[in-house]
Parts: C-alpha cells; sequence; structure tokens
C-alpha cells in the first residue's frame, strides 16, 4: 500500500469516525456489563442499525443472520457481536459488488469513456462531477464536461468554476437549451478533440417526474447516435443523509436509465453509510464512489473492505 | 409496499374483530406494524418508540364505538396522534412594525435554500409586500449568480456584493432595504453541515448582527433519521422559528417532518412542491400525517369520505347511479367533494393499488378546473339533459369557459361513457368513481 493510498484511507477513517462512534461506540455500550448476546443486545442492535438508515427489512435480514448464527454456530459471548456483524454486512456489500480495478482507470477501448451523471436536486451532483474530472485529469486522462443542466439558474457558472478548478474543459450552451442537444453536440466534440473522458451532467430531478425522466431517457438516446455503447457510465448521486427514499431513486433511475453505480455524497456529516448497505442489499448495485467533504480531492473510490474495516476499528 | 401494509392490517384488524374493548394483547401486534410503517417513513427510531408508548397508554381500556373495529379506532387514534404532534394550527411570518422585516433561512446543503427564498419572495410580492433578497451565499459557487437569475424572473431586487463576506452582505442589506423602501427582506445563507464549526459559527454571527424577525430551517423531506441531529444542533445554534420542508412533490414519506417537531417543537410553515416559483404551500399536518402512514388504506378515505360527503347527498347519488340518472349537476358536485379531500393526486394516492397510476398520467387539480368550468358554462337544462347540447351550445360553453370545443367534446364524450359505466355496477363506489374523473381529466 502506497503513502497516498494509505493517506487516503486514514482520511477515510476519520470522516467515518462518527459513523462509528456513533454505532460501534453503541455496542460498547449495549454489551458493556453484559457478557451473553441475549434479546435485549439484538433489540438493541437493531435500534442501531434502523438509526443508522439501514431501513427496516435490511435490518431484519442482518438481525435474522445474526440469530441463526447464534443459534447454529452457539456463539454466546458478545465479544463476537463485532465481528458477526462486520461479516453480515460486509455479505450484504458483496451482492452486485465487482472489483472497481484501479481508481480512475477506464477500458482504453471506449474513447471517449461516457459518463453520465444522474440524481434528484440537492445531492451534489455538480460538485461530484467537479471532483471527478480532477481525479481522471491528475490520473492523465484528456477530460470533457457537458453541462447538460440547462434547467436550473447559474447550474452553468457553478459547473464553470468546478472545470476551473479541475482544469478541464466544458461544452455549454445558454440556460434553458435541450440538455440532449447538449450531450450531442459535447460527445461530438469530445471525438474530434480526441477526449478520453466525457462526463454529462444532468439537471437534479425527483425520479418522480415523467417527463424529467423521460428527458434524460432521451439524452441517453441521443448519445447512442453517435456511439452505440455510451453512456458507459451511468451513475446516480446519492445524498448520504437521505432516508429510505434513496431505494425509490435508485429503483426509478434504474428503470429509466439502467445506473451502473452510486456516488454517496456528504459521508462527512453526522451518522451515515446505511443507505449504501440497503441499496447494495436490496438493487445490486455497486458504490463506486464518496464523497467526504467539500474540496476538489475529497472524492474517494469505495472499497467495501476498507469501508467496513474503518467502519469496525474501534475507536482509539 | 403499501399494499402490503394494508394486508397486514386486515390481518390484524380481523383478529382484533367483534372485541369490545381494547386490551393490551389486542393492540401490541397492530402497533408493531405502525411501528414498521413510521419507521419505514424514516421517522427517527426514538421518536417512534415515544409515539408508540404514549398511543398504546392513550388507547388502553378505551371503549370501542359500536360501528367500528378496535383496529379502526387504533388507526384514528394514530392519525390523530400523528396530526397533534404536527402542530394543529398554521403559523405565518411575524412582520416587524418596523421594516424591513428581516427573514433569515438557513440549513444544510442541498435542502432548497436558494429555491425556497424565491418562492418565499414570490409568495409576499404576490400578497403585496416588497420583498429583497439577500445573497449571504458567498461559499458555493455561483449561488449569488443563481439568486439574481431568480430575482430578476420574479422581479425581485438581489442584494449581491461579489468580495464581501455573508456577515458584511447581511448587515449592510438593511440599510439598502430602507432605501429602497422594502418592506421585506429574504436572507439566503450558505449551506452547511451541522458540525461545521466554522460555518455554523458564520450563520449565528449574522443572526446576532442583523437580528432577524423570522429564522427558518430548510430541511428535504427526504432525509433519514440523521434529521434529528441536524434540526437539534441548527435549533441550539439559531433557535429558528419554524420549518420548510421542501421536495415533497415527489414519493418520500416524509417521516422527518415528525421526527423534526417532536425534537425542537417548531411549526412547519411552509412545503416546497415543485420547482416553479408558486410551488410553495401552507403546511397542513392531517395531509402530512395521511403521507407519513402511507395510508394506501381504504380506511382514511372512508373515514374522509364520511366526514365530508354529506350523508344525505351520498344515498342520493347512489339512488341515482343505481337509476343510471347520473346528470352533470351531479358532476358537479362530485368535484366538489372531491375537492374538499385534499389534492387529488393524495386523494388518488389513498386507494390501494393507485400509487402506480400517476406513473403513466401526472392527474393535476388544474384539469380538474376545466372540467368544472365546463360544467359551470352550461345552463341547468343542458346539465341535465346533455343530449341536448348541439354545435352551437358546445361553442357557447366553449366561449363561457375559456376552453376550446374539443375540449368541451371531450368532456360529453366521457361523461356519456361515465353513464354507461355507471349502469354496469350497482352500487356507487368512489373508487370506480375516481376512475372515471381521472380519465375524463
Amino acid at each position: 500500500m502506497g503513502f497516498f493510498d494509505k493517506f487516503k484511507l486514514n482520511k477515510l477513517k476519520e470522516s467515518l469516525t462518527k459513523t462509528r462512534e456513533n454505532i460501534f461506540g453503541k455496542i460498547q455500550n449495549i454489551i458493556s456489563g453484559k457478557t451473553k448476546i441475549d434479546d435485549e443486545v439484538i433489540d438493541n442492535l437493531e435500534e442501531i442499525l434502523i438509526g443508522g438508515d439501514v431501513g427496516v427489512s435490511t435490518t431484519m435480514r442482518i438481525i435474522e443472520n445474526i440469530r441463526l448464527r447464534v443459534k447454529k454456530d452457539g456463539y454466546q459471548d458478545t465479544a463476537d457481536i463485532d465481528s458477526i456483524l462486520r461479516e453480515e454486512i460486509q455479505k450484504l456489500f458483496m451482492n452486485g459488488y465487482t472489483e472497481n480495478g484501479e481508481p480512475f482507470s477506464i477500458p482504453s477501448i471506449n474513447k471517449p469513456h461516457v459518463i453520465m451523471i444522474v440524481g434528484v436536486n440537492g445531492v451534489g451532483k455538480t460538485t461530484t462531477i467537479g471532483k471527478l474530472a480532477y481525479n481522471y485529469r491528475t490520473n492523465g486522462k484528456k477530460v470533457l464536461i457537458a453541462a447538460a443542466d440547462t434547467f436550473r439558474a447559474a447550474a452553468n457558472e457553478q459547473l464553470e468554476i468546478w472545470a476551473e478548478r479541475a482544469g478541464v474543459e466544458i461544452i455549454q450552451q445558454r440556460q434553458g437549451s435541450d440538455p440532449a442537444a447538449v450531450s450531442f453536440d459535447a460527445l461530438k466534440s469530445a471525438k474530434a478533440r480526441d477526449v478520453d473522458v466525457l462526463i454529462i451532467d444532468t439537471a437534479g430531478r425527483l425520479h418522480t417526474k415523467v417527463n424529467l425522466m423521460e428527458e434524460l431517457k432521451k439524452i441517453k438516446r441521443v448519445v447512442q447516435k453517435l456511439d452505440p455503447q455510451a453512456p458507459h457510465e451511468v451513475l446516480l448521486v446519492v445524498d448520504a443523509s437521505t432516508g429510505q427514499n434513496a431505494i425509490q431513486q435508485a429503483k426509478q433511475f434504474m428503470a429509466a436509465v439502467n445506473i451502473t453505480g452510486l456516488i454517496l455524497t456528504k459521508l462527512d456529516g453526522t451518522a451515515k453509510g446505511g443507505v449504501v448497505i440497503a441499496i447494495s442489499n436490496e438493487l445490486n448495485i455497486p458504490v463506486k464512489y464518496i464523497g467526504v467533504g467539500e474540496k476538489i480531492d475529497d472524492l474517494q473510490p469505495f472499497d467495501n473492505k476498507a469501508f467496513i474495516e474503518a467502519l469496525f476499528e474501534k475507536a482509539s | 409496499m403499501f399494499e402490503d401494509l394494508t394486508n397486514k392490517l386486515e390481518i390484524v384488524f380481523k383478529k382484533l374483530r367483534g372485541q369490545g374493548k381494547i386490551t393490551e394483547a389486542n393492540i401490541t401486534e397492530s402497533l408493531r406494524e405502525f411501528r414498521r410503517v413510521l419507521l419505514d417513513a424514516d421517522v427517527n427510531y426514538k421518536v417512534v418508540k415515544q409515539f408508540i408508548d404514549d398511543v398504546q397508554k392513550r388507547s388502553l381500556g378505551q371503549e370501542v364505538l359500536t360501528s367500528i373495529t378496535p383496529g379502526q379506532f387504533i388507526v384514528k387514534i394514530i392519525f390523530d396522534e400523528l396530526v397533534k404532534l404536527m402542530g394543529s394550527a398554521h403559523t405565518e411570518i411575524k412582520f416587524s412594525p418596523m421594516p424591513p422585516t428581516i427573514i433569515m433561512v438557513a440549513g444544510l446543503q442541498g435542502s432548497g435554500k436558494t429555491t425556497f427564498c424565491a418562492k418565499l419572495a414570490n409568495h409576499l410580492k404576490s400578497k403585496g409586500n416588497f420583498p429583497m433578497l439577500v445573497a449571504a451565499d458567498v461559499h458555493r459557487p455561483a449561488a449569488i449568480d443563481q439568486l439574481e437569475m431568480l430575482g430578476k424572473q420574479i422581479q425581485v431586487p438581489v442584494v449581491a456584493e461579489r468580495g464581501k463576506n455573508a456577515i458584511e452582505t447581511a448587515i449592510g442589506s438593511i440599510e439598502k432595504a430602507r432605501k429602497a423602501a422594502r418592506d421585506i427582506l429574504i436572507i439566503d445563507t450558505a449551506g452547511r453541515l451541522h458540525i461545521d464549526e466554522e460555518m455554523m459559527q458564520e450563520v449565528e454571527t449574522i443572526k446576532q448582527r442583523v437580528n432577524p424577525h423570522n429564522i427558518l430551517f430548510v430541511v428535504d423531506s427526504m432525509t433519514g433519521q440523521d434529521a434529528v441531529n441536524t434540526a437539534k444542533a441548527f435549533h441550539d445554534r439559531l433557535d429558528f422559528d419554524g420549518v420548510i420542508l421542501t421536495k415533497l412533490d415527489g414519493d418520500t414519506r416524509g417521516g422527518a417532518a415528525i421526527s423534526i417537531r417532536a425534537v425542537v417543537n417548531k411549526p412547519i410553515m411552509f412545503v416546497g412542491v415543485g420547482e416553479k416559483f408558486d410551488a410553495l404551500e401552507v403546511f397542513h399536518p392531517d395531509r402530512m400525517a395521511t403521507r407519513i402512514l402511507g395510508m394506501g388504506d381504504i380506511v382514511t378515505l372512508v373515514e374522509k369520505a364520511q366526514a365530508q360527503f354529506d350523508e344525505h347527498k351520498a344515498q342520493k347519488l347512489e339512488e341515482k347511479i343505481r337509476k343510471a340518472q347520473f346528470t352533470f349537476e351531479d358532476f358537479l358536485d362530485q368535484i366538489h367533494e372531491i375537492k374538499k379531500m385534499g389534492p387529488l393526486q393524495q386523494v388518488l394516492s389513498m386507494i390501494p393499488g393507485a400509487s402506480r397510476i400517476p406513473m403513466d398520467a401526472e392527474v393535476n387539480d388544474k384539469a380538474l378546473v376545466h372540467v368544472e368550468a365546463i360544467i359551470q358554462s352550461m345552463t341547468k337544462e343542458e346539465r341535465q339533459k346533455p343530449q341536448i347540447i348541439n354545435g352551437m351550445r358546445r361553442r357557447r360553453i366553449a366561449n363561457g369557459s375559456g376552453t376550446s370545443i374539443q375540449e368541451v367534446n371531450k368532456v360529453l364524450k366521457q361523461f356519456t361513457e361515465m353513464q354507461k359505466m355507471m349502469k354496469t355496477f350497482s352500487k356507487g363506489k368512489i373508487p370506480n368513481l375516481l376512475r372515471g374523473m381521472k380519465v375524463a381529466s
């Protein structure tokens, strides 16, 4: 593990400390003074998971598995619960999880590699795109951003600032123009300019708005006229403070544009992470990146092992 | 998912049927289901626990009215308690006797503060006030541009001072409002995480220096369990006056509303229900309770309908339907009754199985308005005997209602279809009627 990786891991741990303190600090509380796993311990565990936005059905599943194992393997000691819980959560993560390979690398056969970013309003799409572009650029890729959020006031201006920070170029038209047309033009010029990665920013939309979801499908269709394989990735950005509605979001965006991965943002706040488990479990969509701050390098490839490891490391 | 709940509750209710009194044993099971409903709706687990305990205590030993089952009784208790918890009276913006009235808006990133500021300005402007917006979010890239653009669209002046810090901008804006004779100042602050000490300090300083008459906390209605922590953190620092719930036009159940209310005990003042400037509504605790319970449950609809439908009228209607004498007059009555129940989409969502309908046809109340206008432009005779409506009458109706002949034709055609449909069923059922309405709209 290189220095850089280590640095990143530390930062991840740091940003997850709150989650850890919350969940596993609580586990310590439950088991202090107790040596046997009984109903009370299990009940408390349930509360902790639900309190972490894991959701009722996923929590039930985890608890059920723990109960079974306690019964079958004869775990009795509360000290075991930490490791059982870790294993159970990891199991759920493994659903739909594929090896990411090198972070911020792309298959060389796609030229350009087209990434479409989608999500509901206010989750941090534009900010994430800035960070994503920066990471690809520093990895030696030529990056272009398509400003296809033509709806929100000043979306272009905001994206311009992020593009400048990331040191990449941007293709835009005036507010109110057709986002599909912007994307089409952007891909055309990406091809002409020999760009490696094209990132399409789309307007935030609630997944229940039929017309807006149709608009998203249209962007995809139009882009496919130039490259039938594009977009190679469709990433759904999810705000970590979102509750169970994140599952609905994932379902609807999946149905419309077949999302290939998730980006979990604002993980630098308090007590989150549960949504990821629920979505991984119920929809088999891997989490690709996490956002842990407002600076341009605050985007990290999601590594579930490190995530869980960091989650379970006892606060020192 | 809601159908699932309805089924489960029905099973529980079946067991309870025939029992005259609520006992600990017979409510525990149904309360367990409600606990899950509330948790699925993102109500904080501690709040849920407290709430369920309270309901249990309150309902124990109560005599059940003969007309309903203990299960239905519990539904009602829960519903009423939720409404009570979220506050019954609507709270307004406080106006200062000495203008400008200062309103400060704060919240997390991405909760929808800037959009809300513009909506609020637009709302107050339409009520005859002269608002002014202040762009005190100097941190997010292009936040000032965004507010300026929104201000231009709603024709409200915006104080934007690039290069100054948020506190200076906010303080300076008061004098600017006075000079420009604006009576309301709406300060849009930067989004911040509640654990970001530096930023929380900033917003606290703005509060101390400008002394706002109203501090509003904006929160995304999709927020999960963490809502209690953010609300509490903001409340500890700012002691805000009211809460704004945004993005309620999605399908989130919005349990955060209960969590926040329970933790900080401040009223929810407005809800954001869309991206347009007029998509701002006054908060209705009863609608929110229905939504959180996700009552894809005919019980509520019946309950609401019972309360609002005039019993006598309903009987008459049923008779008419049976005899296939349903006229445009009755149709109009129906529209009025349904409007009383709340937005159509919401009424529809209460019918089990209807939750999927809005995906292929967005039902809106505006469509109803057209139908209503068309019927109102008919003469009494025409309403009784639609068959006499000829080409000339159609043109007159279209002109009178501000619609087109095509629209009038559509309503007439659909009305005929409805009449036919009604002949086919013997009893008047509300869901069927509604389906007819949806087609008509």
